[in-house]
């Protein structure tokens, strides 16, 4: 496997964690505007908190695709036809809740926003939820066949394992997104996202040996790369008591970055089970390879010089917005656009 | 088998064709709108007259609707060439998925971090930082096409690539090929003159049912907003005209067979070419039935003189058979579908001259020292009803080019019916097209019914512009 195969490969996992990192907190924040929030100057707040980042959040899912599309076509093709259905739901989910935040601020009645609430915390529930599914479906094993086409039934897809898995990083959205709560928001509001994660630690603890449990069963992670692999899970682990010992002293930037870690300790996870391969069939003479899956050397070297001239002036951009923002949300000074 | 197959290329299509005119109703909208939005603002950086802002408040909240459908419809559109169509992502991956990745990281970071700045930095930034802004947002929709439009310009005219002797699939051996390809050059200008003509007639046309339901209230900002809208409609409609030319020329050179069908020619004419107006299509035996000929007139836009032959579809066809037989078998079918060319081609043309000749007419009538618009009610019923026009003319468009590519996914490289993922289920497909059919039409539906009450309410006050403006990030909340 060639050195820009391999820097390739990275990219596309870094990606991965950068998506979850951000846009996994306002998944978070959306599944909180029912149920965290008591009225609607509250919801108004969360969403507020959110409503200049989680478009450009959601654009590192975007690049993360075209990334993959470019740098592993037959990886990209693979997952994407065989994650069908799981994928169609994303995309739905995502089409709503992305709709929901604009046509909730045009409505004029609460049943009219009540809607677009549900829609929005619906969906920030589901496409986490499916996208950790999808993700722990894929390092379990699937049926690929000779030309990398995967020919899967229901309980390919939904079986305990991906149940676990999409519960897991479901769980790992909301806690971050509450974190984020606490950063950008006062009082009362604050408070109540503070003590609503409380217990959460318990159930992701226990979530956290289960699917360690199941990584041991289903997966040749431990057969495979044993001593990286408890690691990275120690490290999981870890950073979810770092997380925990933060909400208890109420440190809310600890909080928030370790919840923020965790996500990408389990994308490290999944990436490092993964390498070198970037699809793993049940019959492993038929897992596709990352040195098989990429792109010609070429397009490699062209994406290679955009990307490392083009990112850091995204970089420069898109964290001087989270700057600008940086100040939290005054629950009684938010009032309707209209 | 052969019947699933067939079935599962035709989902396919149809999702492909349903996904992507419904995402190009909003693509076309936010980037000409974004684009006058911008404009509006500028000329209240500069004229200071509190009009501006409120222009630039109110149709930017229009396009931030139009945006947010746009942004997510567009999703579905990066997702579905994996999903529908996994032969053709593993045959074009290597050229295809670099402007797409490219589009993502320089467009859509800029697009959407700038419009979250834009919405909410209205009292934090001074002016011309907020207008810097929006500009910044306008630039990335465009640039956005840019990218998008030269992963089209290779499906539609393959550069810059080889085969790849041991795989079979296409190759990229020059990154400046790719983006320098001649449909490129000729689709851009097209699609952006095109997109703000459609924002423009919008624009114009909402003011003038504002208008002709209350022609006191907000006179002025109508007036203005009609003013602005059909400045840039008039340079825009004259420039997706000349844009249209130059592009009918090249297809007549390069795709014979997309040109021969969007003129219905099925005989090669004579030395000097009449152009039929309307006509009568035999397409099962590949005959024209009868028309309505100017003569000349073909050759005049071909080759903008009376002389020039015009290559038949029959002969096309014969030449295109023998040319791709030997590889592609006999039984391809190179005929296009000839009647909706046709038609889609005189829709897309007389729109485009209808929208410069009411350009010009409303900014006639609406100059500073006539009421004559306010009168002419009839005026205002046309350029009501203009407004969506635009619509049909842009997925006119791409009908010719998309149809207009048949057989062929990648021209001459790869055919739509080898290019579907052959492991996807006719029910999964199934299930994907209604629910994306219910979704579009829910956010249709939403779009139209808030785009008109936000037109029945008119803009804010000029009193109360501050308050119309969100900034939820109070000063003194900066503390622990």
């Amino acid at each position: 496997m060639s050195m820009t195969q391999n820097f390739w490969f990275l990219i596309i996992g870094l990606l991965f964690s950068i998506f979850f990192f951000l846009e996994g907190f306002d998944f978070g924040v959306g599944m909180s505007i029912k149920g965290l929030a008591k009225n609607e100057a509250e919801r108004d707040s969360l969403i507020s908190s959110i409503g200049p980042h989680w478009d450009g959040n959601e654009v590192w899912l975007i690049t993360a695709g075209g990334a993959l599309f470019a740098s592993f076509p037959m990886w990209y093709a693979s997952l994407f036809s065989g994650f069908y259905l799981i994928l169609l739901f994303v995309l739905i989910a995502l089409i709503f809740r992305g709709v929901s935040f604009e046509f909730r601020s045009r409505m004029h009645t609460d049943s009219g926003r009540n809607i677009w609430e549900w829609a929005a915390s619906i969906g920030s529930f589901c496409a986490p939820f499916l996208l950790g599914m999808l993700f722990t479906a894929m390092v379990k094993g699937m049926p690929i066949d000779k030309a990398g086409d995967i020919s899967a039934s229901f309980t390919d897809y939904v079986n305990w394992f991906s149940i676990v898995g999409g519960v897991a990083v479901a769980l790992l959205c909301l806690l971050h997104g509450l974190n984020f709560i606490r950063l950008k928001t006062t009082g009362e509001l604050r408070q109540r996202a503070l003590a609503y994660s409380k217990p959460l630690y318990w159930v992701l603890y226990a979530g956290e040996v289960v699917f360690a449990i199941l990584v041991y069963v289903y997966t040749d992670f431990f057969t495979d790369k044993p001593l990286s692999t408890l690691l990275i899970l120690v490290a999981i682990v870890a950073l979810s008591v770092i997380d925990h010992v933060g909400t208890l002293m109420d440190h809310e930037k600890l909080s928030f970055f370790s919840t923020g870690l965790t996500l990408v300790g389990v994308v490290v996870l999944l990436f490092n089970g993964l390498y070198p391969r970037v699809m793993i069939a049940n019959n492993p003479k038929f897992s596709i390879l990352a040195a098989d899956a990429s792109s010609s050397p070429y397009t490699l070297h062209i994406m290679t010089i955009v990307t490392l001239s083009i990112l850091p002036i995204v970089l420069v951009y898109f964290i001087w917005s989270y700057w600008v923002f940086r100040k939290r949300i005054q629950t009684k000074g938010v009032s309707h656009a209209e | 088998m052969l019947s699933s197959g067939i079935s599962i290329v035709f989902l396919a299509r149809w999702q492909f064709a349903m996904t992507t005119i419904f995402h190009f109703f909003f693509v076309p909208f936010s980037i000409g709108l974004g684009f006058i939005v911008a404009i509006m603002e500028l000329l209240y950086v500069i004229k200071k007259n509190d009009v501006y802002k409120q222009m630039t408040i109110f149709w930017g909240r229009i396009f931030l609707l139009s945006f947010a459908v746009g942004v997510v419809t567009g999703l579905i559109q990066e997702f579905q060439f994996g999903m529908n169509w996994s032969v053709y992502s593993r045959f074009m991956g290597d050229i295809f998925g670099a402007p797409l990745a490219i589009e993502a990281l320089a467009a859509f970071f800029m697009e959407s971090t700038f419009i979250g700045l834009w919405i909410f930095t209205w009292d934090r930034f001074p002016a011309w930082l907020h207008c810097l802004m929006i500009w910044l947002v306008s630039f990335g929709t465009m640039l956005s096409a840019l990218w998008i439009l030269a992963a089209n310009s290779f499906m539609q005219n393959p550069v810059g690539y080889m085969i790849d002797p041991k795989t079979g699939r296409a190759n990229m051996v020059s990154f400046f090929d790719v983006i320098n390809n001649y449909q490129l050059k000729m689709e851009f200008p097209h699609v952006i003159f095109g997109a703000w003509v459609t924002a423009a007639i919008v624009i114009a046309g909402m003011s003038a049912w504002a208008l002709l339901r209350n022609k006191t209230k907000f006179t002025d900002f109508w007036r203005k907003s009609i003013k602005v809208s059909l400045i840039v409609g008039l340079i825009a409609s004259i420039g997706v005209i000349a844009a249209g030319d130059l592009q009918t020329r090249y297809v007549s050179n390069e795709q014979q067979m997309k040109f021969a069908a969007m003129e219905g020619v099925y005989k090669t004419t004579g030395k000097s070419a009449p152009w039929s107006a309307i006509a009568g299509l035999d397409t099962t035996n590949h005959k024209t039935k009868w028309s309505l000929d100017v003569p000349y007139a073909l050759s005049m836009l071909t080759y903008h003189k009376t002389t020039g032959a015009v290559k038949g579809m029959n002969e096309v066809n014969k030449t295109l058979h023998a040319k791709y037989d030997k590889q592609f078998g006999k039984s391809v079918n190179y005929y296009v579908p000839t009647k909706t060319l046709f038609w889609s081609f005189r829709v897309m043309a007389i729109s485009g001259g209808w929208f410069a000749l009411v350009s010009i007419v409303g900014l006639w009538m609406n100059r500073k020292s006539s009421e004559s618009i306010l009168n002419q009610r009839w005026f205002l019923y046309v350029l009501g009803l203009t407004m969506w026009l635009p619509f049909a003319a842009n997925t006119a468009g791409w009908l010719i080019t998309e149809f207009g590519r048949n057989p062929w996914v990648v021209y001459g490289l790869l055919t739509i019916a080898d290019a579907v993922s052959p492991n996807v289920s006719v029910a999964s497909l199934l299930t994907s097209n209604i629910l994306y059919f219910a979704v579009f039409c829910c956010l249709g539906l939403v779009m139209i019914w808030l785009a008109h009450r936000e037109l029945r309410k008119g803009p804010d006050d000029l009193a109360s512009l501050d308050q119309a403006v969100i900034d939820p990030y109070a000063k003194e909340a900066f503390s622990k």
